[in-house]
C-alpha cells in the first residue's frame, strides 16, 4: 500500500511466560525496588487526573515519590472518568454464579475479539478484586443489599453478575475516591497539583522522557517541568469525531505530542461506538449524551417493520414492530455487546426504518417492563436517567419510548505500551484509556473503570519502580538544550496558530473533520471510503492552517487557542486512524470493514493475516511506519464470536 | 426564538467588568443553554470580537465545571439541573437573560464567567477523605454497611462541587459542600476513625478560604442541582459540636 511503510516487528513486550496465573506474581518479584529513602529524591510527572492518573499520582505519593500532577480542568475531580455511569467489573464471585479470575480474563479476551494481549488481560482480572477492596476502604458508596453486603448486576455482554455500581454514577464515586486520596497527598505536600495546565510537548533527553512543556491556561505562561519519569494518563481520543460522549475538553494532544517524539501509537482505528445515546437534535449539537447501557436490561429495542413509517410509536401495533435484536440474536437479545448493538441500529436506519429527526434513531421501549414491574420499580432503577432524557429531549420516556442512536464513546487504541505499561520511549509510561493494552478491538461494559484503576493503583506503581531503580539519571533542568528546543517548538506553534487570523472558527473545522470521520471511519468502513477520507482530511488540514481564526493572544485565558491546538493534533491523528483502518483488511470488534463480513453480516476476522497489534511509528505526517506485535493465544483460543 | 443576552464581561481578575448586551437570533428550543452560548461565540469570533469565556466540560451535568448565574439563579430556572443540561425550551421568544459568574469572596473571577474554585479542593485536602493507602484495604465484605446508610452516604456523595450553593448563599458560605462530604464519610464505618478530626480540619479550611458562615437561610439547598438537602448541614454541626466538646483526636474521646 502507498500510505505507509513496514518496519521491524516488535520482538519483546516484556511479558513473562510460563503459567499465566503466576506471571504477574513472578514478574513483580523479578522487578527491582526503590529504597524508601531514595523515593523522595525521585520526581514523577503524571498528566491527567482521571481514574488512572488520579489513582497513580496518589499511590506514587503514598509510596514516597515526589509527584507533579497536571490537568486541564479547574480541579482534578472533574476529569471525564467522572461521567462513567454503569459500573466496574471485578471477579469477586460474590454471587456464586460461576465467576472467577479466569472467566473475567476469558470474557475480556473474547469480548475484545481476540486482539488483546493475554498476559495483560489476566493481570487485569487478577487485580480487579483488589480494586473493590481499595474503593470500599476509601468510602466509595457502592450499592448494597439489605444485609449490608455489596450488590452487583450483570452488564452488557456478560452472563455473570460481576458489575459493582453506585447508582448510575459509578465513575463519579470511584473518581472521587481517587481524588480524595490525591487531595490527601496534596495536603501532605507530596503532590504538587497543577490544575488548568495543559501538556503541550514531551521533553526527551538522551533518549529518555525527562519532562513536559505545559501551558498555564489562566496566565498563558509556558513552563518546562522536569522529572525522572513521565506518566501519561490523558484519556482517549473520541473527540476526533467532534460529536462523542467525551467531555468537550478531552483531547489527544498529550498522547500525540509523545507519538511525534517517538512513542508508537497502537490500533488507532479501534473505537467504540456506544449503542444507547440520545440522538442528535440539530446542527447546534455540541456533544452527545450517553444513556447507561443498564437500560438495555429492561428496555426493548425496536423499529417499525415498514420503511419510512412516521406514525407515533403508540399507533404502531405489536405485529408492525421489529424487535430486531431479539430477532437476530435470540440468546443475548437486547444485551448483545456494544459493537453488535450499534451496527444493528445503523443497519435498520440505513434500511430507512429509523425513527425521529433524519431517521437516525431507534426506540428503546420500557412499556413491557413498566407493565411487568410497575412504574415505581422502573423509577427506582432508572429514575435519574429518565429525568435526564426528559430534560434533553422534552419527551417523557414513561409515556413515549426513548429514541436512541449510537455515538462514539471510547477508544481502545492508544499509545503502545509493554507489559510494564512503558511506551517505546524509555521513562514514558501510559495508563488508562490513553494506552491501548487491555481491551483489544472492543471493550466490554464496566471494564474501563476496572482498567483505569488497575493501572493506576496496582500496576504502574510497581512497574515504574523497576525503571527508576535501574540507576540515578543525570540531573537535568529546563535549561538543557533539548528542553529549550521543546519549549521553543511550543511557543512557535502557538504563535503560528494566532497569526493565521483567517475567516473560519476552530469549531467549524472540528465539526467538518468529525463528519468525515463519522461517515468513513465510524461504524462501518470501506477501502473507498477510507481513501476518500484521507484525501478530505489532508485538504481540510491544509485549509485549517490557512484559514483558521484564533482571536486574542497567548497571554491569558484563551479557550479558542486551547481548542485550536487540540484540533490541529486531531487532524494528524485522524489520518493515522484511517490508514490503520484501511490496512486492517478484516473486521474485528469496533472495526467493521464492509468488505469483510460473514454471509449473515457479522464481523469476519482474519487471524492468519491480522492477529497482531498495529503499532505505528511517526516519521513525518502521512508517512507512518508499521511495527507488528504478534498476538499469541495460549489460553483462549480464537473463535468466531457468536451471540446468537 | 430571538433573545437578548446581557453577559458579564471582565478581561481579568483586576478588571472592573460590566454587563454587555448581545442580541441572538433563531435560537432552537432543542439547544442547551451552553450550545446557545457556543452559537454566540462563533459569531463573535467571526466579527473579530473576543468570545465569552465560560467553564464547561462534560455537558452532562456531572463534572461540575459549568457555573453560570442565569437571571440571578445559580444554573438557571430549572430545579435539579446544571446549566449544561438546561435547554432553551425553558425560555420564551423575546426574553432578556442575564448571565453572570458565581459571585463569592472565595471564588474570584478569572475572566468573564470563569471563576477560581480552588478553595473547594483545599477543603477536601484538609480532611475530606478516608486514609486508606493503596494496598492496605481489607476484603470488601469484611465490613457490612446498612443499606440505608450506604444509600444516604451516596446521596451526599452525589455533590459535584459546582459551587452553586456558594453562589446562591447571601453569605457566600460553602457549608453545604463541606457538609455533604462530612455526611458521606461519617455515615460509613470506614469513616469513623477520622470523623472528628475531619470535621474540624475541613471547617477550618472552609473558614480560611474566605467562605462566609452559615446562617441557615437555605438558598444553597434550593440551588443545588443534585438535591443535597439542608439538614446535611445539621449533621455537620452535630459532628462539629461533638468534636469540639470531646477534644477530637484524644484517645478514648
Amino acid at each position: 500500500m502507498d500510505l505507509f511503510t513496514t518496519g521491524d516487528p516488535i520482538a519483546d513486550t516484556k511479558a513473562p511466560d510460563g503459567p499465566i496465573e503466576t506471571r504477574w506474581d513472578r514478574h513483580r518479584f523479578a522487578m527491582k525496588l526503590v529504597n524508601p529513602a531514595n523515593r523522595r529524591k525521585l520526581t514523577v510527572i503524571v498528566v491527567g487526573t482521571g481514574l488512572a492518573g488520579g489513582s497513580a499520582a496518589a499511590t506514587l505519593a503514598e509510596q514516597g515519590y515526589h509527584v507533579k500532577s497536571y490537568c486541564y480542568q479547574d480541579s482534578p475531580r472533574r476529569a471525564h472518568s467522572i461521567a462513567a455511569q454503569g459500573g466496574i467489573n471485578a471477579a469477586k464471585n460474590y454471587r456464586n454464579d460461576g465467576d472467577s479470575v479466569h472467566r473475567l480474563f476469558y470474557d475480556t479476551v473474547k469480548g475484545g475479539d481476540f486482539r488483546s494481549r493475554e498476559s495483560n488481560v489476566h493481570r487485569l482480572a487478577e487485580v480487579s478484586v483488589n480494586i473493590i477492596d481499595q474503593c470500599v476502604a476509601q468510602g466509595v458508596p457502592f450499592a448494597r443489599e439489605y444485609g449490608g453486603l455489596l450488590d452487583t448486576r450483570s452488564f452488557g455482554g456478560a452472563q455473570v453478575q460481576r458489575t459493582f455500581y453506585a447508582r448510575g454514577q459509578t465513575g463519579q464515586q470511584l473518581l472521587l475516591g481517587a481524588y480524595q486520596a490525591l487531595e490527601r497527598q496534596i495536603g501532605l505536600g507530596n503532590v504538587e497539583m497543577n490544575a488548568r495546565h495543559e501538556m503541550l510537548e514531551l521533553v526527551i533527553v538522551e533518549g529518555r522522557a525527562r519532562g513536559i512543556v505545559v501551558r498555564d491556561l489562566v496566565t498563558g505562561e509556558i513552563s518546562t517541568e522536569m522529572a525522572d519519569a513521565v506518566v501519561l494518563a490523558s484519556g482517549g481520543y473520541g473527540n476526533v469525531f467532534y460529536l462523542s460522549t467525551n467531555a468537550k475538553g478531552c483531547n489527544v494532544t498529550a498522547s500525540w505530542r509523545a507519538h511525534r517524539k517517538g512513542a508508537y501509537f497502537a490500533n488507532p482505528c479501534y473505537t467504540q461506538i456506544h449503542p444507547t445515546c440520545i440522538p442528535v437534535s440539530g446542527d447546534h449539537q455540541s456533544k452527545l449524551t450517553l444513556m447507561s447501557e443498564s437500560l438495555r436490561n429492561d428496555g426493548r429495542v425496536w423499529v417499525p417493520k415498514a420503511k419510512g413509517d412516521a406514525r407515533s410509536p403508540k399507533d404502531i401495533g405489536e405485529d408492525e414492530r421489529d424487535y430486531y435484536l431479539e430477532r437476530i440474536y435470540p440468546s443475548f437479545g437486547n444485551l448483545v455487546p456494544r459493537d453488535i448493538a450499534s451496527r444493528a441500529a445503523k443497519n435498520v436506519c440505513d434500511e430507512g426504518r429509523g425513527v425521529g429527526p433524519g431517521g437516525l434513531g431507534v426506540y428503546l421501549d420500557f412499556a413491557d417492563a413498566i407493565g411487568r414491574l410497575g412504574r415505581k420499580a422502573i423509577e427506582a432503577k432508572y429514575g435519574n436517567l429518565f429525568e435526564m432524557y426528559e430534560r434533553i429531549t422534552g419527551e417523557d420516556p414513561y409515556e413515549v419510548p426513548m429514541r436512541i442512536y449510537p455515538a462514539v464513546h471510547y477508544t481502545m487504541g492508544g499509545l503502545w505500551v509493554d507489559y510494564d505499561l512503558q511506551s517505546t520511549i524509555p521513562g514514558l509510561f501510559v495508563i488508562g484509556e490513553a494506552n491501548f493494552s487491555d481491551h483489544g478491538a472492543n471493550r466490554l461494559g464496566a471494564s474501563a473503570l476496572m482498567q483505569g484503576l488497575a493501572d493506576g493503583y496496582f500496576v504502574l506503581p510497581n512497574t515504574i519502580a523497576n525503571y527508576l531503580a535501574a540507576g540515578a539519571l543525570d540531573k537535568v533542568d529546563a535549561s538543557h538544550p533539548e528542553a529549550v528546543a521543546a519549549r521553543t517548538e511550543v511557543e512557535e506553534r502557538l504563535q503560528r496558530l494566532l497569526a493565521i487570523n483567517g475567516d473560519r472558527t476552530v469549531d467549524s473545522f472540528h465539526r467538518e473533520l468529525g463528519q468525515i470521520m463519522w461517515e468513513h471511519c465510524g461504524m462501518e468502513r470501506s477501502e473507498a471510503g477510507l481513501r476518500k477520507a484521507i484525501d478530505e482530511i489532508r485538504t481540510l488540514r491544509d485549509e485549517f492552517w490557512q484559514r483558521v481564526r484564533v482571536p486574542g493572544d497567548g497571554e491569558g485565558l484563551n479557550q479558542s487557542l486551547e481548542k485550536a491546538g487540540r484540533v490541529a493534533d486531531f487532524f494528524e491523528l485522524a489520518e493515522l486512524m484511517c490508514i490503520d483502518a484501511l490496512h486492517r483488511e478484516e473486521s474485528c470488534g469496533g472495526h467493521f470493514r464492509a468488505e469483510y463480513q460473514t454471509p449473515d453480516g457479522e464481523a469476519q476476522r482474519d487471524d492468519d493475516r491480522f492477529s497482531y497489534v498495529a503499532a505505528w511509528e511517526y516519521a513525518g505526517t502521512g508517512q507512518p511506519v508499521l511495527h507488528k506485535e504478534d498476538l499469541t493465544f495460549e489460553y483462549v483460543h480464537p473463535t468466531q464470536r457468536s451471540y446468537k | 426564538m430571538n433573545l437578548t443576552l446581557r453577559i458579564w464581561r471582565q478581561k481579568g481578575p483586576e478588571d472592573k467588568g460590566q454587563m454587555v448586551t448581545y442580541p441572538v437570533q433563531d435560537v432552537s428550543p432543542d439547544m442547551s443553554f451552553l450550545e446557545m452560548l457556543d452559537v454566540l461565540n462563533e459569531r463573535l469570533i467571526l466579527d473579530g470580537e473576543e468570545p465569552v469565556a465560560f467553564d464547561h466540560d462534560c455537558r452532562e451535568g456531572i463534572c461540575g465545571m459549568c457555573s453560570l448565574m442565569i437571571n440571578g439563579e445559580a444554573h438557571g430556572p430549572q430545579r435539579g439541573t446544571t446549566a449544561c443540561q438546561l435547554h432553551m425550551r425553558q425560555f420564551s421568544d423575546g426574553d432578556t437573560i442575564d448571565i453572570e459568574p458565581w459571585r463569592a469572596r472565595a471564588f474570584p473571577v478569572v475572566k468573564d464567567l470563569v471563576v477560581n474554585r480552588n478553595a473547594f479542593d483545599q477543603i477536601i485536602a484538609a480532611g475530606g477523605y478516608i486514609t486508606a493507602p493503596t494496598g492496605s484495604a481489607p476484603e470488601a465484605h469484611s465490613t457490612p454497611v446498612a443499606k440505608a446508610d450506604a444509600d444516604a452516604a451516596f446521596s451526599s456523595a452525589a455533590c459535584i462541587a459546582c459551587g452553586a450553593c456558594v453562589a446562591a448563599c447571601p453569605n457566600g458560605s460553602g457549608m453545604l459542600f463541606t457538609a455533604a462530604k462530612i455526611t458521606q464519610l461519617s455515615l460509613l464505618p470506614q469513616g469513623q476513625p477520622e470523623r472528628y478530626t475531619r470535621v474540624i480540619g475541613m471547617v477550618d479550611a472552609h473558614d480560611e478560604a474566605g467562605f462566609g458562615g452559615c446562617t441557615n437561610i437555605g438558598e444553597c439547598a434550593a440551588a443545588c442541582p443534585k438535591g443535597i438537602p439542608l439538614n446535611t448541614i445539621g449533621r455537620l454541626n452535630r459532628d462539629y459540636l461533638k468534636a469540639t466538646s470531646k477534644r477530637a483526636g484524644t484517645p478514648g474521646s
